[in-house]
């Protein structure tokens, strides 16, 4: 029960960190997430058994967390919270796909083994790439800048509401969880029965709010739009920003640095 | 100025499941009055409130607000001029921003950006919150969210507030706070509450409502008075009214029996 109060705390933590003097957090927001978009698409587009690939990748996370001033530790933590989908995405890869690829020594490891460490990895680049941006751009600035590149403007605003309300909303279930278990005992009342009571209850209360909540912006004019005042602009640095990045993500993924490297130091060996 | 006029006549309002909220209810007030609506939990007062701008429409009867009656056509401008702070600040600060939300009735008036950004940090200044600008909401505590729920609406420059239960959840000195902060509006203020002493504080006029009906309508000091009127409304005479526990006992009998022996200051 405490998990669910703490995890809270955690999201609007992400939050704050945005909140920082550093020069990352001070780009435009759209670059932040133009670039972030293209560190993603172009990670999940390597070939399944993809890992030197992969791994020079991991400097965009290390210099944004250095730069951002963000705590990395943390960072790694929420990461677990997320790391079991892909976990399970991948798991029965190394049954499925037997056949040995390559031999470390006496020990052959299958391709399974190979393309599931691939899977992790990525969950990993591209996961840490998504809380970075949140970390040191912020969630509402981040609608903002998806609103200002052209997405519908409805979903901008849903993902505002979403992350507003996902707050007062975990508020009344963490009081709700917290009243049954006042009067819960030796395991009575914690069924699934309950739990469905309360998960109704938790609905009908979310439906009552929103409806005061559409009164209240009827009161205030509104009209179906949600206006804004923000204005980005974007600078040579931003640009600088975006080129730059852009430009070595595309180097690393048509030279598999590592293993020029690798083909270098056998050649000057031999 | 008219337009600071409020007027209801002879509202009936049932909600969908057949209660009947309100059941005839008549009163007018004019500029820069200021009036309480009291009663007991279910008495139709924020029924009623919800009736002045237009949130819910009377199945009978008619509200004027200034020189329009409450139409579909008059709606933009009633609520513009009546300004309603709701009152659970979370229900009415649902920008992610403090100066967002603020931010969000002015620009829904079509108001130029400069305009805006003035009127904004006007209203924050108003209600001491200029500091909380960047701040999400939720980050707030009930007394900063109160302040900037009031600064919302204030940034409409509305000639009317409209409140509910606006001391509701304060600590006694944020309570306070408010309290001399509303004293200095003049704009006319309708307040629905069960925190009678405030109503001693900031209101000339008191509304009663019972079940739906108007039971009194006068002054606000007269009415707090009235104790056979009071406990049939479910009310109590405000704190401040009634006796020192200490010179005046109860009938009742008290815990450890004080008997004035002690001398004590008032």
């Amino acid at each position: 029960m405490a998990k669910i109060d703490t995890s809270f705390l955690d999201i609007g933590y992400l939050d704050t960190l945005a909140y920082q003097a550093s020069p990352i957090q001070r780009l435009d927001p759209r670059v932040k997430l133009l670039t972030t978009l293209v560190f993603i698409v172009l990670v999940v587009s390597f070939d399944k058994y993809a890992i030197t690939g992969l791994i020079p990748f991991i400097i965009y996370p290390v210099v944004m967390v250095a730069l951002g001033n963000l705590p990395a530790g943390f960072i790694l933590k929420k990461m677990l919270w997320a790391a079991p989908f892909a976990v399970f995405i991948g798991i029965f890869n190394p049954l499925l796909d037997r056949h040995i690829l390559i031999y470390l020594g006496p020990v052959g490891i299958s391709g399974g083994w190979i393309s599931f460490a691939s899977i992790m990895l990525r969950f990993f680049l591209t996961v840490s790439a998504a809380f970075i941006l949140i970390a040191c751009t912020g969630f509402n600035t981040v609608c903002m800048a998806l609103e200002k590149m052209g997405v519908p403007k409805s979903l901008a605003t849903q993902l505002l509401f979403l992350y507003r309300y996902i707050f007062v909303l975990g508020e009344e279930a963490t009081r709700l969880t917290r009243a049954r278990s006042l009067r819960s005992f030796n395991g009575k009342g914690k069924g699934i029965k309950v739990f469905g009571h309360m998960i109704g209850q938790l609905l009908l209360r979310t439906l009552d709010r929103a409806q005061r909540l559409h009164t209240a912006m009827l009161c205030r004019g509104f009209d179906g739009e949600i206006r804004l005042v923000r204005t980005f602009r974007l600078g040579v640095g931003d640009l600088a920003f975006f080129l730059s990045w852009t430009g070595l993500f595309i180097l690393l993924r048509w030279y598999n640095l590592p293993q020029l490297l690798g083909n270098l130091v056998t050649e000057l060996i031999r | 100025m008219s337009h600071h006029l409020v007027e209801a006549e002879d509202l009936k309002y049932s909600y969908p499941d057949g209660h009947t909220a309100l059941n005839g209810v008549s009163f007018r007030i004019t500029h820069g009055e200021s009036v309480a609506i009291v009663g007991a939990n279910g008495a139709g007062k924020s029924t009623l409130l919800l009736h002045l701008n237009g949130c819910l429409v009377p199945e009978a009867g008619t509200v004027r607000i200034g020189d329009f009656p409450l139409t579909k056509q008059t709606l933009p401008q009633v609520r513009r001029t009546v300004g309603m702070v709701f009152q659970d600040p979370d229900d009415q600060l649902f920008m992610p921003q403090v100066y967002d939300d603020v931010a969000f009735g002015p620009l829904n008036l079509g108001l130029p950006a400069a305009e805006v950004d003035r009127r904004v940090l006007n209203a924050l200044e108003t209600v001491g919150a200029a500091h909380l600008k960047d701040r999400p909401p939720y980050k707030l505590s009930a007394g900063e969210k109160r302040s900037v729920a009031i600064a919302s609406v204030l940034s409409m420059s509305p000639s009317i507030l409209v409140m509910d239960e606006p001391t509701s959840n304060l600590d006694p000195k944020t309570r306070r706070q408010l309290i001399e902060l509303l004293k200095t509006f003049n704009h006319t203020i309708i307040i629905a509450t069960h925190d009678l002493d405030m109503v001693l504080d900031l209101c000339s006029r008191t509304l009663v409502l019972k079940q739906g009906r108007i039971v009194s309508d006068g002054p606000t000091w007269d009415i707090m008075q009235n104790q056979a009127l009071l406990e049939a409304s479910s009310l109590e005479k405000p704190l401040r009214l009634q006796g020192c526990p200490v010179c005046h006992p109860d009938p009742a009998p008290r815990i450890g029996g004080h008997e004035g022996s002690e001398p004590h200051s008032h």
